[in-house]
């Protein structure tokens, strides 16, 4: 029988994959941006779980709301990274202190 | 019910592996392929959960749209990923370690705390899940109680398409371009030159 804490628990798992993603791939930030979307996904599953097992919608309304705002990080992080590489011809993080205002 | 539990643990076993690929591929080509895997799985549990509607534009957003735009962006940008790795497995002792509190501590969270529905239902106030069907549902709460919030994502996805539209277009300068208003006024008396030629001779 598959409870509520087991989808809680893949969520976390998850969540700390996103993390983990962030920390050891220092200099992509291709990579760095797909781990933003696997958190994000991790809070999409806490939120539909948690919507499903509570026997109310609003956590799925919530979980498309994560959804649009996902999608328009993703289009607004890579157009950043686009400029970024036409500028430098790189994609180091540790060179974007040229930013410097 | 053992099929219910046995089609949980496929899909999050395969939804936590691809997880665990996409930060580990060396190629990142291969990185958005199994970010690709691993929203197609969640997308599967979402179904396993009774929430087809999320499920679909899961399926229609990310893999359509979000991880398409990744692969478009990964294949154009020709960059030396192998350089780009250096620190991985410098970092990688302490972040497992990191990885590992992170989820003991979630986990000793989520068995503490009983999320069941009778110590939550008490903040439950939106119609009831069973009475029709999901995306129906989906439909009368979004298009009444959240429209507001519904009509700011739109505002959102707006602002962000604007956003990257002006970050990436950028003016060559020597480009030529039509110019229309030169174009309307243009005179057939100065555009066009009669002149008598002679028979084998030529302008």
């Amino acid at each position: 029988m598959i409870y509520l804490e087991h989808y809680l628990f893949l969520a976390a798992i998850i969540f700390t994959i996103g993390v983990l993603g962030i920390f050891l791939n220092k200099k992509n930030v291709i990579i760095i941006l797909m781990s933003i979307e696997l958190i994000l996904l991790s809070v999409n599953i806490n939120l539909i779980s948690f919507s499903v097992f509570l026997n109310d919608i609003s956590g799925q309304i919530f979980a498309m709301l994560t959804l649009t705002v996902a999608a328009a990080e993703a289009a607004i992080g890579l157009a950043i990274l686009v400029v970024f590489y036409r500028n430098l011809g790189s994609i180091e993080v540790n060179k974007i202190n040229k930013l410097k205002g | 019910m053992y099929l219910y539990s046995i089609t949980f643990y496929i899909f999050s076993l395969v939804a936590v592996l691809s997880a665990l690929m996409v930060i580990s591929a060396r190629n990142p080509v291969h990185s958005v392929l199994f970010l690709i895997l691993s929203f197609v799985n969640a997308s599967g549990l979402f179904v396993l959960l009774g929430a087809e509607f999320l499920a679909m534009i899961l399926v229609v957003v990310y893999v359509g749209a979000v991880a398409v735009l990744f692969l478009f962006v990964v294949m154009m940008l020709d960059i030396n990923f192998v350089k780009l790795r250096e620190g991985f497995l410098q970092y990688l002792p302490f972040g497992a370690l990191l990885g590992i509190v992170l989820i003991v501590e979630l986990g000793i969270l989520f068995l503490t705390k009983s999320f069941s529905e009778n110590s939550l239902s008490q903040f439950v106030q939106s119609p009831q899940i069973n009475e029709v069907e999901n995306t129906k549902l989906i439909g009368q709460v979004l298009y009444t109680d959240y429209f507001y919030l519904f009509q700011i994502s739109g505002l959102i996805l707006l602002v962000a398409m604007v956003g990257s539209i002006t970050l990436t277009l950028r003016d060559r300068g020597q480009v030529k371009r039509q110019n229309i208003s030169s174009q309307n006024f243009i005179d057939a008396k100065n555009a066009i030159e009669k002149k008598k030629i002679k028979l084998g001779e030529g302008i």
